[in-house]
């Protein structure tokens, strides 16, 4: 039984990513929900008049999630089947290989967000079509981001080795309590928001609540987002080239599948 | 014969650690080079380093007459690899994964490419098993199909046969054999198994501490150290300092 207990606990004091995930999520969680509770606690009637914008948001977030998570899946899949080496030994250049995960990605996060749309006007009475054509530009927005972060972990799997999954996992968590998904930004400290204002989420997600609160349409939000997204895509581009040489300078791909 | 693969020189560092110390050599075309050394002595590194897989610290690396920095998608569509280390994707069947190799190589008849290398390894009643279903001879062969699949010019093997039963083995080594005369092409075969070296290469290269301890053919190499076979050969040289220098 002790030595059960030993093999765990070498495990976890021999890998920093063990111990900074047992913080990393307890941490989140207390994060994200406790700007959730302050919200409803002190803006009772918020969302009085707009049933449906929470599971809005959720959908969208869910968007971005799996744009995300199906990027680094792709990624992670190869590394997983030991089929890696394979793939970066095939003569394709490194464009190539982004661009075909972008569209894979795309069409993963299809799937899942059809079925999801579709099912909450029969359950909740409730349409995300009710965003109308601004929908596009938010669903745009979203995927960029998405691919954005996608991109981000790729490079530090490349970077780093399997070691880094568990940071492709716990990327959209970090990010959703400043993402302002829930809650409006007024909600977060003052230091929080000017962290906020850095990444495109908050845009968005202000912007479907503008739309469907308010029913009116602030460009400048759609614009933000876009600008941010473009800045943090073509970063991402960059470090992903990076990655790769420093891939091939330290061994790292011949290693992957081991 | 003219050289498909040109070494110069290549030396490969990471960080203080000097994994591979400035090794040259050539294999001509229609031409199985033996690349023999213990674990560690840096085969594996200069295996990466041909695939573009890994950057020389210094030296360069010529593939049919071409410098591979600089060319090397271009490189890539002559040469492959096998290694019992990586695998194609288990949920896919083996025509399905032979088809995605097919299309990243930038094949054009790959039905018939694949029904080639079908019939040549045996695979004909396997198409449309499940990868991951496959035995270990089967999974191999798949592999080596899949190495197959551009018609390479430069095959580099590392391990063929490793955990294969003897008849599996003889069929591959066999395969190799006819494969190489038929398409003159050059092959780098990385073993330990030194019965497999013996019978398939003519010239091998002793690699100990990342660098070349000696070379020559394997005939030659047991004469020269008074052993009766490559084996004995190998142990000499792992055990002893390094002759060449």
């Amino acid at each position: 039984m002790y030595g059960l207990f030993l093999r765990h606990f070498y495990l976890i004091t021999r890998s920093f990513p063990r111990v900074l995930d047992l913080v990393y999520w307890p941490t989140i969680q207390i994060t994200l929900w406790g700007f959730i509770s302050n919200f409803f606690a002190t803006h009772t009637t918020y969302y009085n008049n707009a049933v449906g914008v929470i599971l809005t948001c959720a959908i969208l977030y869910d968007f971005l999630f799996r744009t995300s998570i199906g990027f680094n899946m792709l990624f992670l899949e190869e590394i997983w089947s030991r089929n890696f080496t394979n793939l970066f030994i095939a003569p394709m250049k490194i464009g190539e290989i982004l661009t075909s995960l972008v569209a894979t990605a795309l069409i993963r996060a299809l799937i899942g967000l059809i079925p999801a749309v579709l099912l909450t006007s029969p359950l909740f009475g409730i349409s995300i079509l009710d965003l109308g054509i601004f929908l596009f530009f938010l669903f745009l927005s979203l995927y960029l981001f998405g691919i954005t972060l996608g991109i981000l972990v790729s490079a530090g799997l490349l970077r780093y080795g399997p070691s880094f999954e568990n940071i492709a996992w716990s990327t959209m968590f970090l990010l959703a309590p400043f993402g302002c998904i829930y809650y409006p930004i007024e909600i977060l400290p003052e230091v929080f928001q000017k962290i906020a204002y850095l990444i495109p989420l908050v845009y968005i997600f202000e912007e479907a609540r503008n739309i469907l609160i308010n029913q009116t349409v602030d460009i400048q939000n759609i614009y933000y987002a876009f600008m941010w997204n473009g800045v943090y895509f073509v970063l991402s581009i960059a470090l992903f080239y990076y990655s790769f040489n420093v891939a091939k300078n330290k061994g790292t791909l011949i290693n992957m599948g081991e | 014969m003219k050289n498909l693969v040109e070494v110069k020189n290549i030396k490969k560092n990471y960080g203080k650690n000097e994994a591979v110390k400035g090794i040259s050599f050539n294999i001509k075309e229609d031409e199985i080079l033996g690349l023999l050394g213990p674990n560690g002595s840096g085969k594996t590194t200069t295996i990466g380093m041909l695939l573009g897989l890994l950057k020389p610290t210094s030296g360069e690396i010529l593939i049919n007459g071409q410098k591979l920095e600089g060319n090397r998608i271009e490189i890539l569509e002559k040469i492959n690899f096998i290694s019992p280390y990586i695998e194609l994707p288990k949920k896919l069947t083996v025509k399905q994964n032979l088809t995605v190799y097919g299309k990243l190589y930038k094949i054009n008849n790959i039905n018939e490419r694949i029904e080639f290398l079908s019939e040549k390894l045996r695979l004909g009643g396997l198409l449309n098993s499940i990868t991951g279903e496959l035995s270990s001879g089967q999974k191999n062969r798949v592999s080596l199909a899949k190495a197959l699949i551009n018609e390479p010019k430069v095959l580099l093997l590392d391990e063929p046969t490793a955990s294969l039963d003897p008849e599996v083995g003889d069929f591959v080594r066999s395969f190799l054999e006819d494969y190489k005369k038929e398409k003159k092409i050059s092959i780098l075969l990385a073993s330990h198994n030194m019965n497999e070296v013996t019978r398939l290469c003519k010239s091998i290269l002793m690699m100990k501490d990342g660098i070349i301890i000696d070379k020559g053919n394997p005939e030659e190499l047991i004469n020269k150290h008074g052993r009766k076979n490559l084996e004995e050969v190998f142990l000499k040289l792992s055990r002893s300092k390094n002759e060449l220098n």
